[in-house]
């Protein structure tokens, strides 16, 4: 990965981090929900960086036009998000940090300190017909747990926020 | 290329520690958890593509994406049932049971 490619990696990781870092931060709870929007789109490109491109076509889908929104509605419906101090009040900064600095060191130490297998370059060719052809049957039992939890979940939902008793 | 995207995976990962450590509000919260099952996600890539060829971190990234929207839909549907009962999105007035 040379040239025009490993600067676009560059820009599409920095956008990720940056804007994950910015979620964590802000004070304002619409612009933490705008700023997970760029880290989800930040993070369906790496997947194409990784030869997944089903995936990251999903990682749109799903996460930037269904949990976002589902976030973005929930924060219209709970809160008052007139006042910046009432939206996203935050606490033990402190501890937080510390927590951040100390894992996010750790775990850099660790990915520097490891000689990882493989080749490390990735073959880019399409995964759509593979992955589909494996879900219907190395793993179709596992698929179809998933049908009858999003059905759970479908049922659970409507009922919980049914107004009323 | 394996390690830099680790190194974005763990940043990702913090800051949805960082999130839910420090926020009060419940929809935050929800949006670390996002975080770190994203950030989990890109390990699985990864790994599925560094280590073998066989896709098998991909379709369990399959599962993670299915599992966050089930739970998202299912967390966002309390909170909404939490608000209206208590009058605040704030984690801490959620200290009854049977209320």
């Amino acid at each position: 990965m040379k040239g025009p490619a490993d600067i676009i990696f560059y820009a599409i990781a920095f956008v990720t981090v940056v804007s994950g870092v910015l979620v964590a931060l802000l004070p304002n709870i619409i612009h933490a929900a705008i700023a997970l929007l760029f880290t989800f789109a930040g993070v369906a490109g790496l997947y194409v960086f990784m030869s997944a491109d089903f995936l990251a076509a999903t990682q749109l889908l799903i996460y930037v036009g269904g949990i976002l929104v589902l976030i973005l509605f929930a924060v219209f419906l709970s809160s008052r998000i007139s006042s910046v101090k009432m939206s996203n009040p935050a606490r033990f900064m402190i501890p937080a940090g510390v927590a951040f600095l100390g894992i996010l060191g750790g775990l850099i130490y660790a990915l520097h300190n490891t000689q990882w297998a493989g080749s490390g370059e990735v073959v880019y060719d399409p995964t759509t017909a593979k992955l589909g052809e494996l879900l219907m049957t190395k793993y179709l039992l596992p698929f179809e747990v998933a049908s009858v939890l999003l059905l759970a979940a479908l049922v659970g939902a409507a009922l919980l926020s049914r107004p009323g008793d | 290329m394996i390690e830099k995207v680790l190194i974005v995976s763990a940043v990702l990962f913090c800051s949805g520690l960082f999130t839910i450590i420090t926020r009060k509000n419940a929809v935050a919260i929800l949006m670390g958890v996002e975080l770190i099952l994203n950030s989990a996600n890109i390990n699985f890539i990864a790994f599925s593509k560094s280590a073998s060829n066989i896709l098998g971190g991909q379709i369990f990234a399959i599962f993670v994406i299915v599992l966050a929207a089930a739970e998202a839909a299912v967390a966002l549907a309390i909170f909404i049932r939490f608000y209206s009962i208590a009058g605040t999105a704030d984690v801490d007035f959620a200290d009854r049971l049977k209320g």
